[in-house]
């Protein structure tokens, strides 16, 4: 019985057991509801959870535990020979033990026998049906196969049998308990509140996770190469190993991009803050209702627009323009018509990325600059300060903990931005202070190293995770420290 | 005023007009380009924004054209089938040279003499390479047509393409461009006929990956984005309201809620590329769930948006005033009966809009599933979730790395329909937003 068709047996169950509890409830009244502690929806809905619940986590855990336990059992049953000659022989055999059993379920019974008799070839008969191996098979495995998928098809009917029975159980006890007094709907809310609290649990599950795996990830790359040679690391050149080689050749330097991030990140924000800010101190003290509801949201559209947006405009608009004018610039100066900008350079992706944040610096200042109080204003203008001295010398003051803050989400913005610096800063990794020429960044390296075919042991592919802990790191810093701070601010004037 | 008041105060008055004079004068000077700089920042804003849309437009909008060229084929029993096998042997319809017969109809109409090898070479790559696939199509699906002559539509090629939309410079020496002089004349002469010209290119919504422009299309990469929208929906609105209704109504104030909440506010603000990190790791590497599906991609897009939603719903239910809860609470509903039937269907219309915005965010984010494998060269519709199959921003990042000049033009197109897409998702938030908001 396949899963899906058990599940969708668990529904059925859950919808016959609750209108049975409802029924019973009702049949319980004597014709007077009032005489049920709960609604005969909840004594349903109760009965319901009763088959379901209990049927699901069975379900679930079988689900888990199943592969875990058969693959164990297939590994003992492996051959002297092949147990002795190292875990990754055995990971290797197992994986073939596995291709092959699923190449025999789609086989008929005389081609079994061609194969058990040794008449057909293992290899070519599988890959006839579409079942590659990655190597001659040998004939354990054909026994071992047929041993993997005969426990499996045991496994599954024990679980289908396992499973309605709980759940057939579950609705049956439920259905016992109903009385006309029983407080199903407290138990029913009870149940409720819980999957509230799972539900609200995930927010931290997930950050666990990215912490979790990208710790053991990283951990794995460290035992490959050394945390200084990573971290204070000049050059990064992951050359890629030669096939079947273990010793992971490659350098490995994180300063050329984080040198890179910052660099752009530094000219995204020297762009974006000034526009950004004074956008916002308009829109917040001068503008009339008119063009504030007409320019905030046109401004707000430049941060609704997809990153790859930006970054196809970098590469086919911005990055050709630059170059273009450097060239004629170039021209009129010395009379040699040679562009000093690169198309993909880190002002390219600077000013793309800069424009990205304009609606993030103005819309988040702007927010902080109207929660100052109407009486600071008053206070100023009263005493004859002009509109702008009024803003530069008691609002900006006044608010600049939280403008800060709001800078520093900007920036943890900027350094994690992946797809503008993918498409318009290159890939070149180098340190240098020219801003016309192509740097590249944390981000860019990490889309670098995991797009291609895979191996999760390489020390190339596992720098990424490496990478993305410190980019995690980083931003998780700016955010909680930026959050802070604006929280405080907030407290300051409620 | 100065004419009423006594000589005495007259002159120290006069004084402090001076001073006050020269201040004013450069107060107000700066109180002026103060104001300017404010008006510039919104102008550059706009500016940039005016821009951005005008680059993709220009060069996109072209996209949704494409030119095509309508010629009358003899299915001719002697190049498909000259040994009339195709009864015994099924894979036979599947390896014909079928662009011979296109060749054939193209050197007809242009009357060519056929043995000019050069000419007809030329005259045979103005037509897509896509042919081959189409004409075999018509024949698998039809054998009947063999040995008949029908009207085919058939693609042009993508440099025919880009010159009959005017997108190539012809002054340009020959050499230097990718289209001759001959193929421009006959492309006229062809349209003159009646027989190559510009229609609505339905391609384009159709379509799968292709290393040929005129063959390439969205049309996947649509399907996989549907995939997942729908995945991250019924994922991430549910739960995101059940977390907010814990957080918001029931939770105690304690450290570990404050945990929570820090929590989520953090996970709003972490760069999307981590997600893709988080992804691989947990989704394809430990759980073993395939790689490049539109399952893993949901997954990652769900836990991305989360945090949207969460703080959206919660805003919501902060902004149902407490004389609703206390009324419910004071006719007898218990505290789940109040918030489920009467507290959250009023915070709805907030929620919903909380939810399309994370969802237009959901749907163009490139950076996680470029590293779970959806940069993949899907050219078949995915039948499930589970298959391969890449997404629309995805498809764009693909595009954009093709060197061929047809792929800039397609490329604009995509992002005109991804655009498309997003506003109206946005619209509909607002509208939602401007129909159902209360004030209390």
């Amino acid at each position: 019985m396949s899963t899906s068709l058990l599940l969708l047996i668990i529904v059925l169950i859950g919808f016959i057991a609750y209108f049975t509890g409802r029924a019973r409830s009702l049949a319980l009244t004597g014709g007077k509801l009032a005489n049920l502690h709960s609604l005969p929806g909840y004594h349903g809905s109760y009965v319901a959870i009763w088959a379901v619940l209990p049927a699901a986590l069975v379900l679930a855990a079988w689900l888990i535990a199943s592969p875990l336990y058969i693959d164990s059992a297939v590994r003992a049953a492996l051959p002297g020979s092949v147990q002795s000659q190292g875990a990754a022989n055995v990971q290797l055999a197992l994986g073939q033990v596995k291709s092959v059993a699923v190449g025999l379920n789609r086989l008929n019974a005389a081609e079994v026998a061609a194969i058990e008799s040794g008449s057909a070839n293992l290899r070519q008969t599988l890959a006839a049906k579409g079942v590659a191996l990655a190597g001659e098979g040998e004939p354990y495995m054909v026994k071992a196969a047929q041993h993997l998928n005969a426990t499996r098809l045991h496994s599954r009917w024990l679980m289908s049998a396992a499973v309605l029975l709980v759940a057939v159980a579950g609705g049956l006890y439920a259905i016992r308990n109903i009385a006309a007094r029983f407080r199903a709907r407290n138990q029913v809310e009870r149940v409720m509140l819980g999957s509230l609290i799972v539900a609200s649990s995930i927010a931290i599950l997930t950050t666990i996770g990215i912490i979790g795996s990208m710790l053991s990830e990283a951990g794995r790359f460290f035992s490959m190469v050394s945390p200084t040679e990573f971290f204070f690391g000049t050059v990064w050149d992951p050359r890629f190993a030669a096939a079947g080689s273990e010793a992971a050749s490659g350098q490995f330097g994180l300063l050329p991009l984080l040198g890179g991030t910052l660099y752009i990140a530094f000219v995204a924000m020297l762009f974006a803050v000034p526009v950004g800010l004074f956008a916002a101190i308009y829109m917040a003290e001068y503008a009339s209702p008119r063009l504030r509801s007409t320019a905030k949201p046109l401004l707000e559209v430049l941060a609704g627009i997809p990153t790859i947006v930006y970054g196809f405009f970098a590469l086919v608009t911005v990055g050709p323009f630059l170059r273009d004018i450097s060239t004629q610039l170039n021209g009129l100066v010395t009379g040699n018509y040679q562009n000093f900008i690169q198309a993909q350079s880190v002002l390219t992706a600077g000013i793309v990325m800069g424009i990205m944040l304009i609606p993030f610096v103005s819309s988040l200042s702007d927010d902080i600059i109207t929660q100052v109080p109407r009486a600071l204003r008053d206070g100023s203008l009263g005493l004859g300060a002009t509109r702008s001295e009024t803003v530069k010398k008691v609002i900006l003051p006044a608010a600049l903990p939280g403008i800060v803050g709001a800078l520093l989400l900007t920036a943890s913005r900027a350094v994690g931005e992946t797809m503008i610096v993918v498409l318009a800063a290159g890939v070149a990794a180098r340190m240098q202070v020219n801003p016309f020429e192509p740097m590249t960044t944390v981000t860019v390296k990490i889309v670098h190293q995991l797009t291609g075919d895979l191996e999760f042991t390489s020390p190339q592919t596992l720098v990424a995770f490496a990478l993305g802990i410190t980019l995690f790191v980083i931003t998780l810093c700016l955010n909680i420290y930026a959050l802070y701070i604006v929280r405080k601010y907030r407290e300051q004037y409620e | 005023m100065t004419d009423l008041a006594s000589p005495a105060v007259m002159v120290s008055s006069r004084s402090a007009e001076n001073r006050r004079d020269i201040g004013i004068k450069r107060r107000y000077a700066a109180e002026r380009r103060f104001r300017a700089y404010g008006i510039s920042a919104i102008a550059i804003g706009l500016f940039f924004l005016a821009v951005l849309l005008w680059s993709v437009v220009s060069k996109g909008y072209t996209a949704f054209q494409q030119t095509t060229i309508t010629l009358p084929i003899e299915f001719s029993e002697k190049v498909i089938d000259p040994k009339n096998e195709r009864a015994t042997d099924p894979k036979r319809l599947q390896t014909v040279n079928y662009p011979v017969l296109v060749r054939d109809a193209l050197v007809k109409q242009l009357g060519i003499d056929p043995k000019k090898r050069p000419l007809v070479k030329q005259a045979s790559d103005m037509v897509s390479d896509s042919v081959r696939t189409q004409l075999r199509d018509i024949v698998v699906a039809d054998p009947s047509v063999i040995g008949k002559t029908i009207p085919v539509t058939l693609l042009a090629d993508a440099n025919i393409d880009s010159a009959f939309k005017g997108q190539i410079d012809l002054k340009v020496a020959e050499s230097k461009r990718k289209v001759k002089d001959q193929q421009v004349a006959w492309m006229n002469e062809l349209a003159e006929a009646g027989v190559l010209k510009k229609s609505f290119n339905t391609g384009i919504f159709s379509f799968g990956a292709s290393s040929r422009p005129e063959a390439a299309g969205v049309g996947v990469a649509l399907v996989g984005s549907a995939y997942m929208m729908l995945i991250v929906l019924v994922l991430s609105l549910p739960i995101g309201v059940a977390a907010s209704i814990y957080l918001e109504e029931f939770a105690p104030k304690n450290r570990l809620t404050d945990l929570i909440e820090v929590n989520i506010n953090n996970l709003a603000a972490v760069p999307s590329i981590v997600y893709g990190l988080l992804g691989l790791a947990v989704f394809v590497n430990f759980a073993g769930m395939p790689r490049s599906a539109a399952l893993v991609g949901g997954f990652v897009l769900t836990l991305m948006t989360l945090p949207t939603i969460i703080i959206a719903t919660r805003a919501a239910l902060k902004a149902v005033p407490p004389s609703i809860r206390s009324a419910a609470l004071g006719l007898g509903a218990s505290k789940m009966q109040t918030i489920f039937h009467h507290v959250l269907p009023l915070a709805m219309p907030g929620i919903l809009t909380g939810t399309i915005i994370g969802l237009a965010h959901a749907l163009g984010e490139t950076a996680p599933l470029l590293l779970i494998g959806m940069v993949a060269f899907v050219v078949d519709y995915p039948g499930s979730p589970l298959e391969p199959s890449t997404a629309l921003p995805v498809q764009i990042y693909m595009w954009a790395n093709e060197a061929e000049r047809a792929f800039v033009e397609r490329t604009s197109g995509a992002i005109i329909i991804l655009l498309i897409f997003l506003v109206f998702m946005n619209l509909g938030a607002i509208l939602l937003r401007r129909r159902f908001e209360r004030r209390w």
